[in-house]
């Protein structure tokens, strides 16, 4: 293995799907996981691969923002969001394990529908991509109706918004396979969204808590105005 | 097809029947290491099957022929198993005849055995054992096939010597569908070897064993020649682990040099699967019987990934 190969487009394109088929696998991982706190690691993981993809794509490409948005990613989602998390679940004292309203085993056979779905419509819209990571947005896709459906299956508030933030991600990933990355100011902008929604979300939870002692959002159907 | 090929399967076979146990007793020493236990020696499951072959075998009144031949059956299937695999040469003169999917079968035979020879003497503890164990199987077949199909469709071939070539010998190039594939076989082989998080090999506890229970009945040499294929189908997973995952080092050739660097090539992978093996059996827990089809579910569901993966990043 020669230095030129490890440099070509041919070998990042590999290590690009490498880093396509992780964040799937991640995905499952979430979408089986009972505890919050293993639930928020996962969600880290998913942060750091997004992150080495970028900076993958930014390497081969030379597009100079895409470093921006790289270091962007590792910031916001690999140190600041898990933190906010991990002293969320501490001050609400979620640790335990997560109700799901479907079993885990019909979860995952619902996720690997999803996949096969995901991976078909995808196939025509990679045909119209030139860049050298199009053969992922279907695995990008996958990630993302992974991501909804945890949001479905999942009664507790926490975990949602965790699934919320893993869709996030794998738009993000959609973005940069699709299109090599969105301009700056959208992805600032999204960063910046991502940030605020949870710090809002963050004070909701309490506000919820406070309302009804528990963190089931199923509560909140009952809500009458008075 | 020459006297080289012949030679090599007739080693091959040999290295199987000798190292088995040898792996065996290094899981169990890396394991008493972790736990801050002493270790007993390397070789002692040899002087396990030693004593079992001098003692004398004990009979229950209603036990049948089957329950006589199934030992014997047992230990062929697992011989002609880890002959297969494909482990110091790919030249070898089962590779024509015998596939992944044969092996599969193979496997399938001898558990279909030692589940009817568990029920035979009519046990209690045999019986629950031999339903576990096909609860265990028929959850984990599925899953072992869809493993070997991922790597049939990268190599085109359901050949085990075809597939180590074309993993071991092509340009280098990552596969990402052989990742997910690689954890669903890990699971695969944790629940089929009766290891921790599935089954625990060293207890004989009523509610939790699976494969101690259903052997409870054998003695003497009966029992010596089970202990020996289970080691042996320990050795046969890890070097389908080495084949399908690690492949690098297993040369085509088999002239006597070639194959020497082989056997010390895999004397060292089988040394850090065991150390490994022994990790992940210190670090999980048993988990209930109740949850390891939801484990093996995970495993196939990988399996499936892995084709699905595969098919996509082909284009």
């Amino acid at each position: 293995m020669t230095l030129a190969y490890l440099t070509s487009s041919a070998f990042a394109s590999q290590l690009i799907n490498l880093c396509a088929a992780i964040l799937l696998l991640l995905g499952f991982a979430m979408l089986a996981q009972r505890r919050v706190l293993s639930l928020i690691n996962l969600f880290m993981m998913q942060g750091l691969v997004l992150c080495t993809s970028t900076l993958i794509v930014a390497i081969t490409t030379h597009q100079p923002h895409l470093y921006w948005s790289a270091g962007l990613t590792f910031l916001l989602k690999v140190l600041a969001l898990p933190y906010i998390l991990h002293r969320l679940i501490r001050r609400l004292s979620v640790k335990w394990d997560i109700e799901t309203l479907l079993n885990i085993p019909t979860t995952m056979l619902i996720g690997i529908f999803l996949v096969i779905i995901a991976f078909n419509v995808a196939q025509p819209i990679s045909l119209l991509s030139g860049t050298i990571t199009r053969a992922t947005i279907g695995i990008a896709l996958a990630c993302v109706l992974l991501s909804f459906l945890m949001m479905i299956t999942r009664s507790k508030a926490v975990p949602q918004v965790i699934a919320f933030l893993a869709m996030e991600n794998a738009l993000f990933f959609a973005a940069t396979s699709a299109t090599y990355g969105m301009p700056m100011v959208v992805e600032l902008g999204i960063a910046l969204d991502v940030l605020v929604g949870m710090v809002i979300l963050a004070v909701f939870f309490f506000q919820i808590r406070e309302q009804f002692d528990s963190l089931d959002i199923r509560h909140m159907e009952k809500v009458h105005e008075e | 097809m020459n006297a080289y090929a012949i030679l090599a399967q007739l080693l091959e076979l040999a290295t199987a029947l000798v190292m088995a146990p040898i792996l065996v007793g290094w899981v169990n020493q890396c394991r008493a290491w972790m736990q801050n236990r002493s270790a007993p020696p390397l070789l002692q499951t040899y002087y396990t099957l030693n004593k079992l072959f001098h003692k004398e075998v004990l009979l229950a009144h209603n036990a049948s022929s089957l329950f006589h031949s199934a030992p014997y059956i047992i230990f062929s299937c697992m011989a002609l198993a880890a002959a297969i695999v494909p482990t110091l040469s790919t030249d070898l003169i089962f590779s024509p005849a015998a596939d992944a999917i044969a092996l599969v079968g193979l496997f399938a035979l001898a558990r279909v055995f030692i589940a009817l020879a568990g029920m035979d003497v009519g046990t209690a503890f045999g019986t629950l054992g031999a339903r576990r164990e096909m609860l265990i199987g028929f959850l984990a077949e599925p899953a072992l096939l869809m493993v070997f199909f991922t790597a049939s469709l990268i190599s085109q071939s359901t050949s085990l010597s075809t597939i180590v070539e074309t993993l071991a010998h092509k340009e280098i190039a990552i596969y990402p569908s052989l990742a997910f594939a690689g954890v669903a076989f890990t699971m695969v082989s944790l629940a089929e070897n009766a290891r921790v998080p599935v089954d625990n090999p060293t207890t004989h506890l009523e509610l939790t064993m699976i494969h101690e229970a259903m052997i409870l009945e054998y003695s003497g040499r009966h029992l010596a020649l089970i202990e020996w294929a289970a080691a042996l189908k320990l050795f046969a997973y890890s070097c389908l682990g080495i084949a399908l995952f690690f492949p690098f080092g297993i040369p085509e050739a088999s002239d006597p040099l070639s194959l020497t660097l082989a056997a010390i090539i895999l004397v060292v992978k089988l040394a850090i699967g065991g150390f490994l093996l022994a990790l992940i059996e210190t670090l999980s827990a048993k988990m209930r019987i109740f949850r390891a089809p939801e484990f093996l579910g995970t495993a196939f569901l990988l399996a499936v990934l892995a084709m699905l993966v595969h098919l996509l990043l082909r284009a």
